[in-house]
């Protein structure tokens, strides 16, 4: 971590008057918060909530309709290199190997030829992932895909990892996994912003919790404060497993 | 000559190796693999370009491309014909009743088949892909080498129904090529030609051959989706 706070950060990133709509339906509306070094940011909220689309937005996937992202460095890149990435809810296994898929990111992202093999063995051993090298990576287990899609990510060394939902698909037990790796990377100083609905998980690894409910951000509090008491009726009644439609 | 009789020829005009017989088969491979390799080389980078480009009038493109999978051969040689005849305007090349004319019009005939499988394999694969590519810098055209290269199994077959098409068809090598003996003649031009005059053993030793052609090529595109399967999960 000490090392981190030598190098140039992408971070904070600013969001401010964040809206994306589609046809005629405003999905995500004046959405504003800032994201500091370090942490998971958890951003919760129930289904059509605009989690997965705010993630999107920040990570460039999408052009907003108004607002805007703006990152500490240039469009979140240092010397060029992009700095963020992104896991999704269903991993993207490309239909190659588990090395091969990780060799290919390195590759789009301008790593030289020495260094990407370097790197991927790097990755592979860090998250126990050297015996699945060789395995179609469609083949996977779920849980697997998505530990190859973390350590995927991992490789292209961000300094945010944006996480859409990465253990709704998965068991307990595959869950587990996740969120230690999660926990992981957060020790290493990587800022964590992740997507979800799972109230049990911001529990267990938010720092800060961003409610959204209906496209707007409603809440924005450290995780202590949000799970003692929500201020909004919206984010109380979510706590309590109530529908908030 | 009866048909067991003409059977018995046949067979021995395969296995005898006689070389008027062998030129036909090789000439006709020559000019298909020729054709299919154009066709692969245009039709690849055309029908992946067809599936991430958006413009007026893409629909019609594409509309356009799928019907011509079924241009008749026939059709196919008359324009290659019309462009190579000494008035048309590739006339001076002096390329008419030539290999190289014939390989034009098959490349003809099986391109639209390369461009239509491309563009739906490519779109596919494009839209399972796309946030992913987006996310570590292949957007837009930056994508197609990752998707023509995991596509490569289900692309092969799309080359392989070409190299069908190409290996069966007669009427644009025909027109094209003229049925010279020992210069244009294929399989398909002189069964034809040798079932009309008569000679039924040459006719069913090209049919044989070219029926055990199209047995291996299925067999091939059998084990590429085979292998590919390994990989698509």
């Amino acid at each position: 971590m000490s090392g981190m706070r030598d190098t140039p950060s992408v971070l904070p990133l600013t969001v401010s008057g964040l809206a994306f709509e589609a046809g005629d339906r405003r999905l995500v509306d004046d959405v504003g918060f800032s994201i500091a070094r370090g942490g998971l940011t958890v951003l919760i909220g129930p289904n059509g909530s605009g989690k997965s689309l705010t993630l999107r937005l920040c990570h460039g996937l999408l052009t907003p309709s108004a607002g805007t992202v703006s990152w500490a460095a240039e469009r979140g890149t240092i010397a060029g290199v992009k700095r963020h990435a992104m896991v999704f809810q269903k991993p993207v296994m490309l239909r190659r190997s588990a090395r091969a898929n990780m060799l290919h990111a390195l590759a789009a992202a301008g790593v030289t030829r020495g260094e990407r093999a370097a790197r991927c063995e790097e990755a592979l051993a860090r998250f126990g992932l050297g015996v699945l090298a060789e395995r179609p990576a469609r083949l996977m287990s779920g849980g697997e895909q998505q530990r190859l899609a973390i350590a995927r990510a991992w490789s292209l060394r961000p300094q945010v990892l944006f996480l859409d939902e990465p253990t709704s698909q998965l068991d307990p037990g595959a869950t587990r996994q996740i969120e230690e790796m999660l926990a992981a990377l957060r020790g290493e100083g990587i800022t964590l912003v992740m997507a979800t609905h799972d109230m049990g998980q911001a529990r267990r690894l938010a720092d800060r919790v961003l409610f959204l409910h209906r496209g707007r951000l409603v809440e924005d509090a450290e995780a202590p404060t949000f799970f003692a008491g929500p201020a909004s009726p919206e984010a109380r009644a979510f706590i309590a497993g109530d529908l908030v439609w | 000559m009866d048909i067991a009789q003409s059977f018995t020829a046949a067979f021995g005009l395969i296995l005898g190796g006689d070389p008027a017989f062998l030129a036909i088969v090789g000439l006709s491979l020559t000019v298909t693999l020729s054709a299919v390799s154009v066709a692969a080389v245009i039709g690849l980078p055309l029908g992946a370009l067809l599936a991430l480009a958006r413009f007026p009038g893409r629909g019609a493109v594409i509309v356009l491309v799928n019907a011509l999978m079924g241009l008749p051969p026939v059709v196919a040689g008359l324009l290659v014909f019309l462009l190579l005849s000494r008035s048309g305007p590739l006339g001076p090349l002096g390329l008419l009743f030539t290999p190289t004319a014939m390989v034009v019009a098959q490349a003809l005939l099986v391109l639209p088949i390369v461009i239509a499988i491309t563009r739906q394999l490519t779109e596919d694969l494009h839209a399972e892909y796309r946030e992913h590519l987006a996310s570590i810098g292949l957007t837009g055209f930056r994508a197609i080498p990752t998707l023509l290269w995991d596509g490569r199994f289900a692309l092969a077959t799309a080359i392989l129904a070409g190299f069908g098409r190409a290996s069966a068809e007669v009427g644009a090598v025909l027109i094209v090529g003229g049925n010279i003996a020992g210069y244009t003649r294929t399989m398909t031009t002189a069964i034809a030609l040798e079932t009309s005059k008569g000679d039924l053993p040459l006719a069913l030793g090209l049919g044989i051959v070219l029926i055990l052609l199209t047995l291996a090529i299925n067999a091939v595109t059998y084990g590429a989706s085979r292998v590919g399967a390994r990989f698509a999960g």
